[in-house]
């Protein structure tokens, strides 16, 4: 559009392609040589190059050469030597347009304009003569959204290799087994096995003993979406459970099912204790209310005489999405200056965080401290719901995770089922979808808060969840393509695809916290108060070149040292007592001087 | 709270705050009898007086079950306001690290704020003469602390003299030799004869400015001169300072020290950051042109390019004005003195828009980014840049120590800052005495400058850790050490005001001035204080690249470089780099509590590595020594596991249970996303999957 005029700064003039185009043309021949350099993944193939103006709104216009595979953009520039500008898989792009016409005039203001799912822009300027725009926006189009264009999704051509397999992380049996299930109050159900029941949930279910899976096929048609409540997590003390479901269909005229009530009787007595069922909706009361138009509804106290009904004022997925963007709005390019905090209040980006963490902390401290199970929803249970299990399982039980790193994240998205396909739109064009929403990034947020306030208590490190964050746009793994494990097995991605969880497996290191420390059975609340929250800079304002954090942090630098030195210590320790009892036998064998050649603990510890 | 049920989703509400204590008298039985049990006296400092005191006091404190009372003595001293009362705290509990001097229910004279009387449950400021007396006193203190003390159960006689007793020593003006630093000086006269040898370099001997000179090379440009030995040119100036070489003498008293460029430091290149006392607005003609003819000669002798270029920089006109710190901090503070739990949940929701409006945050983002210009003249430029203010002792003190914090690593040394305060704010001649008010005699006259500093040293301690040798937590008992007239450093307006009125070495921070407690004190162990990160700090600034005259180019240059902790250093100024002091603001405030997280986990975590690295190294060095002794085995230098909380070390508000605090409340507005609130909610068409 007009304002691509505005953004080229006239300092940099001299490097308009105009200038230029004749010295590249005579020295093509090079430029093509490098672009076989650019790195590739097994199965990746080059589709074009062009030369380009990436106009980079922190250092101005660079020249350079895009490259285009069918996995990602990768730009190098001709002035300086250092590797990659840009290196971005595809599957980031949500939107490419074109800016300026046959008439633009100025500089660099013909070109194309790309929209990133991971909070940046790109920007590009192209000659105008010989169609370059045309071509590489078709290749883009259609290489950056494969289906809406009846190709696969690079997940399905990736041959990378990893000694490690992500797929065999999680096991939902074994999962259960670590929980003490099945009991003699819980049963596995295989009522869902060809997902006949419910296509959005998984094939093996927790359910009560004592209902039938009849019953549990009666309880279905009065729940949206047929998701009825599952069991989700076991407190391993006092057997309280947290479920999980959809709202029930009540609708305008107050319907009631004899087969739900009961159902939740059974879940609510299941623990032996005599207490009400507390029921977390979600959603703020006046949605509630409101989706009775729509069918839905909730579990009302006339009806429901054994359950309490809280809600949790969570707001929908068009909230939080507009609550997003208007983030972007103030951290790209520029950081808002001289209102930050008020135009960061005005995102509510914080604010939704905090409702979250706070129901969250709500549903732990029920199930923790009260004598209740804990029945959660929203309206189909799939965004806001699985948010809130999954939290609630990171505070009660984050030991969880040293027993593998990955398996909280994993269970949230293969067993509770957020829609990652539609929440995310993986290669899809049509950016203005509705149904996309930043749900998962919203948790990914909840959990870096949590490990900002107990930087001990996490086994992962923030590298870990921006790696998860990157990944889950990339499609470069089969792990977070599509919306249930009904659609995986149809789609046959642990065949097709890698696990993402096979990368990250193989270089553990890398995505491991030092200061963890292994603590059992100890709740971990975190503090949902806007004075603790903050913005995670790290991810949000990554890509300003001001922001760049200090890499790597300076105080696990130093940690990382002590450790190392404690080794070596423990080592020369070993050797001594060796070489002391070798001594107390042959008495010449001391001769050097072990003391200088040992670092010594500087004089400030 | 939760919204219940149906109608309460919009928002229900908590109940109102108030301030009738919850205690019942039956409760309040049980725990006198349990003072009885376990006498609690009062420790009194040499020289310290009991002034009034009353009995069946009860300090009010909230925890998980709401709030409740603990009963006790509320005594008055010439030194401080203490409570008296049998702790909740449990014996194992006892803490670590506890501050020797204050307790925590001691509130010195100088650190109260502000005194609040409630009436029929209304909250009211008190001073002067009080025709009734308040059924509750809640003290507000500088250090952010709130006290709650409810007076319904003591006698009315009793009520009546503490009330005024204590409105009575803390806002009543008072004079200079009162201050209770001279009663303990005096008492303790004997038994601390000599202090311990320090390195904190004084200022108060030409040989200390000499020292300095030559520590910066500033020593062919610049000499320390004594013409004001004995005061006898000025009263502000200090008795030794240094001006340039070519400076004639004689200047120096032809406008008591004004309009006199006075040395702060010179950087590597040979450049100086100089400052200067105004002269006073002028209206006589001929006095001004006096004035203009005498500031040309000066001029002249510091300007003569192209050798040698001059900047001003008239902080008076062209910067923050002192109003503008008082209110926002005025602003600010309020933020954290919190009387009650509900009042904490409500301005949560508000709290980004409540601290901008403060504009505290601000106000340090403008001090750290003056001093990147000034830096950006010294080191781009090559200029030297003269700092005018109208009695160079407020704002030139900021940003002359700003500047030799970011650009002199010296300064990031424990001893190198204090050295840097006792040069720039102590010998300087800032006037501690009025901007504290400790003497309650101008309220106009406070203003938090030296704490804006502080401030300012804190975003860049916690933006570069490792730059530094001291922590937060030191900046945080430096900052609290404002209000503890135990010290002389920060009770006198000028070297003058305390060479006049001290005869005998007073106490200096961070002198130790008890022994005698077994209790760890802040300033006698070194692992809180002292950074775990910094290394030793030796090599000197690079010479810059070539910059050109921007501030932006600069700054963004050097950020996009690495970082090197031993050299220049600057500060990000973007808004989300510039945060609220946690620390400092956040500790007192049980709802702020993160139970055994926070940064504090990571620094315990690196502390008991360090012993364990220490305790090897201990036993490598043994076997060396003497080959055939018996093994260390079994000898843990480790600590015991303790789970800390945010709040440590200071406040002991832990909350035993590990239950969560939950946020009362509940979605105020969203503005223009009110239509997508109710949109439909989640549908999702799985039609294509």
């Amino acid at each position: 559009s007009s304002s691509m005029a505005s953004a080229a700064t006239p300092k940099y003039n001299s490097r308009s392609l105009e200038n230029d185009s004749i010295r590249r043309s005579s020295r093509d021949g090079f430029t093509r040589d490098l672009c076989e350099e650019i790195p590739r993944l097994p199965g990746e193939t080059r589709i074009t190059d062009k030369e380009v103006i990436y106009i980079c709104p922190f250092n101005g216009p660079i020249k350079g050469r895009v490259y285009i595979t069918n996995y990602r953009l990768y730009l190098r520039s001709f002035e300086t030597d250092s590797g990659a500008l840009l290196d971005i898989p595809l599957g980031v792009i949500a939107r490419v347009e074109k800016m300026g016409g046959a008439s633009s005039r100025g500089e660099n203001s013909y070109g194309l304009d790309i929209t990133c799912k991971d909070m940046r822009n790109l920007r590009f300027a192209l000659k105008q003569e010989g169609h370059s725009r045309r071509d590489i926006f078709e290749v883009l189009t259609k290489y950056a959204f494969p289906r809406s264009h009846g190709l696969p999704l690079f997940a399905f051509l990736n041959e990378e290799k990893f000694p490690e397999n992500g797929w065999m992380v999680y096991n939902p049996i074994e999962e259960y087994r670590r929980q003490g299930l099945p009991n003699d109050q819980w049963r596995v159900s295989f009522v869902n096995k060809r997902f006949e029941m419910c296509e959005t949930y998984p094939s093996i279910l927790v359910v009560p003993y004592h209902s039938t899976d009849d019953d549990l096929r009666k309880v279905a048609t009065f729940r949206s979406r047929n998701r009825i409540p599952v069991l989700s997590w076991i407190h391993p003390e006092n057997k309280n459970v947290i479920m999980r479901c959809s709202q029930p269909l009540v609708g305008m005229g107050g319907k009631r099912n004899k087969d739900d009530e009961k159902y939740l009787d059974i879940i609510r007595e299941a623990n032996g204790q005599i207490s009400k069922l507390a029921i977390f909706d979600a959603r703020p009361s006046v949605n509630a209310v409101a989706n009775k138009a729509t069918g839905g509804g909730y579990e009302s106290d006339d009806v429901y005489h054994n359950a309490e009904i809280f809600f949790l004022d969570i707001h929908n997925i068009h909230v939080m999405r507009e609550s997003l963007r208007k983030l972007k709005d103030i951290v790209y390019p520029n950081v808002e200056e001289s209102h930050w905090l008020s135009s960061l209040e005005s995102t509510h980006w914080l604010e939704h965080v905090k409702f979250v963490l706070t129901g969250a902390i709500q549903v732990a401290d029920k199930v923790a401290s009260g004598r209740s199970s804990v029945l959660v929803h929203c309206s189909d249970g799939w965004d806001r719901t699985a948010q809130l299990t999954s939290l609630a399982m990171l505070i009660l039980v984050y030991c969880l995770i040293t027993a593998c790193v990955n398996c909280t994240v994993f269970k949230l998205e293969s067993n509770t089922s957020p829609c990652f396909f539609q929440r995310i739109g993986h290669g899809e064009k049509n950016h203005a979808d509705t149904d996309r929403s930043p749900i998962f990034l919203q948790f990914m947020d909840c959990v870096w808060q949590m490990s900002k306030q107990f930087p001990t208590a996490f086994e992962f490190n923030e590298q870990f969840l921006i790696t998860i964050l990157d990944n889950l746009y990339s499609c470069r793994f089969g792990t977070f393509l599509f919306n249930s494990e009904y659609a995986r097995e149809k789609e046959k991605v642990m065949m097709k695809t890698l696990s993402l969880w096979s990368m990250i497996n193989s270089d553990k290191g890398k995505y491991t916290n030092p200061f963890y420390t292994k603590e059992l059975n100890r709740a971990l609340y975190p503090v949902a108060s806007m004075r603790h929250l903050e913005l995670w800079v790290n991810y949000y304002i990554r890509w300003n070149t001001r922001m760049r954090q200090q890499q790597p942090d300076p105080v696990e630098q130093r940690y990382m040292e002590l450790l190392a030195l404690r080794d070596e210590y423990v080592k020369r320790l070993e050797e001594m007592k060796m070489t002391n009892s070798a001594k107390l036998t042959s008495p010449s064998a001391s001769s050097s001087a072990p003391s200088q050649m040992m670092p010594h603990v500087q004089t400030h510890f | 709270m939760l919204g219940k049920g149906v109608g309460g989703g919009g928002g229900s509400k908590a109940p109102k705050p108030s301030f009738v204590s919850y205690v019942r008298p039956e409760e309040i039985h049980t725990n006198e009898k349990e003072v009885a049990e376990k006498e609690v006296t009062l420790h009194l400092l040499p020289g310290e007086q009991l002034l009034c005191e009353a009995s069946t006091v009860l300090k009010c404190i909230q925890d998980d079950s709401g709030q409740h009372g603990i009963c006790g003595k509320l005594v008055c001293t010439d030194f401080k306001i203490a409570f008296l009362g049998e702790e909740s705290t449990l014996d194992d509990n006892e803490p670590q690290f506890k501050n020797k001097l204050i307790g925590e229910n001691d509130i010195t004279l100088h650190c109260v704020d502000q005194i609040y009387g409630v009436f029929d449950e209304k909250k009211k400021p008190l001073f002067g003469q009080l025709k009734k007396y308040p059924e509750k006193l809640i003290i507000h203190c500088k250090d952010l602390r709130v006290f709650h003390f409810c007076l319904r159960y003591t006698k009315e006689e009793e009520v009546k003299r503490i009330v005024s007793g204590i409105i009575h020593h803390t806002q009543a003006p008072k004079l200079l030799k009162r201050l209770f630093l001279f009663s303990y000086a005096t008492a303790k006269q004997n038994s601390t004869a000599t202090g311990p040898t320090h390195q904190t370099v004084m200022f108060d001997t030409i040989k200390d400015w000499h020292w300095e000179l030559e520590r910066t090379k500033g020593n062919i440009k610049y000499k320390a001169v004594s013409a004001n030995e004995g005061y006898k040119v000025c009263e502000k100036l200090p008795a030794y300072f240094v001006v340039p070489v070519s400076l004639p003498e004689e200047d120096i008293s032809c406008f008591q020290g004004r309009g006199i460029p006075i040395w702060c430091w010179s950087c590597h290149n040979g450049c100086a950051l100089l400052k200067m006392s105004a002269f006073p607005k002028e209206q006589d003609e001929s006095n001004l042109q006096i004035q203009k003819a005498f500031l040309d000669g000066i001029y002249k002798t510091i300007h003569n390019p192209p050798y040698e270029t001059l900047k001003t920089e008239d902080l008076s006109n062209s910067f923050i004005s002192l109003q503008e710190i008082q209110t926002s901090y005025s602003k600010f503070k309020q933020l954290f003195l919190i009387d009650n739990s509900s009042e904490f949940w409500d301005t949560d929701v508000k709290w980004f828009s409540l601290l901008e409006s403060s504009n505290w945050l601000d106000i340090i983002r403008r001090c750290l980014k003056k001093a990147i210009e000034v830096i950006e003249c010294l080191e781009v430029q090559n200029t030297n840049v003269l700092l005018i203010e109208e009695n160079a002792s407020d704002l030139c003190c900021i940003i002359s120590s700003l500047v030799q914090v970011m650009m002199d690593p010296y300064c990031r040394t424990r001893f190198g800052f204090q050295s840097l305060i006792q040069k720039e704010w102590i010998m300087g001649g800032h006037c501690f005495l009025d901007r504290c008010n400790h003497l309650r005699q101008n309220d106009k006259e406070e203003v938090p400058v030296f704490l804006l500093f502080l401030d300012c040293v804190w975003q860049l301690v916690q933006q570069y850790p490792p730059a530094f040798e001291f922590t937060e937590t030191y900046l945080t008992v430096l900052s609290d050490s404002l209000y503890i007239p135990i010290f002389s450093t920060f009770f006198f307006n000028s070297p003058y005001q305390k060479d006049a009125n001290v005869h005998q070495r007073q106490l200096s921070l961070p002198l130790n001035p008890n022994k005698s407690s077994p209790k760890r004190g802040f300033f006698e162990t070194d692992h809180l204080i002292k950074n775990l990160l910094g290394k030793r700090i030796s090599k000197l600034i690079n010479s810059s690249d070539e910059l050109h005259d921007n501030f932006r180019e600069f700054y963004d240059s050097w950020h996009s470089k690495i970082v090197d902790y031993h050299g220049l250093l600057l500060p990000h100024i973007e808004g989300p780099e510039i945060k609220v002091w946690a620390q400092r603001c956040l500790r007192w405030i049980p709802e702020a509590q993160i139970l055994g997280g926070s940064p504090v986990a990571i620094m315990n975590k690196v502390l008991e590595m360090m012993e364990e690295v220490q305790s090897l190294q201990k036993k490598i060095d043994e076997k060396h020594n003497s080959l055939m002794a018996p093994p260390l085995d079994g000898l843990s230098l480790l600590r015991k596991p303790a789970r800390l909380s945010s709040l440590f070390p200071f406040a002991l508000l832990q909350r035993h249970s590990s239950k969560p605090v939950l946020p009362t409340n509940s979605w105020k507005t969203l503005g223009d996303e009110e239509d997508l609130a109710k949109q439909e909610d989640e549908f999702v068409d799985l039609g294509d999957v």
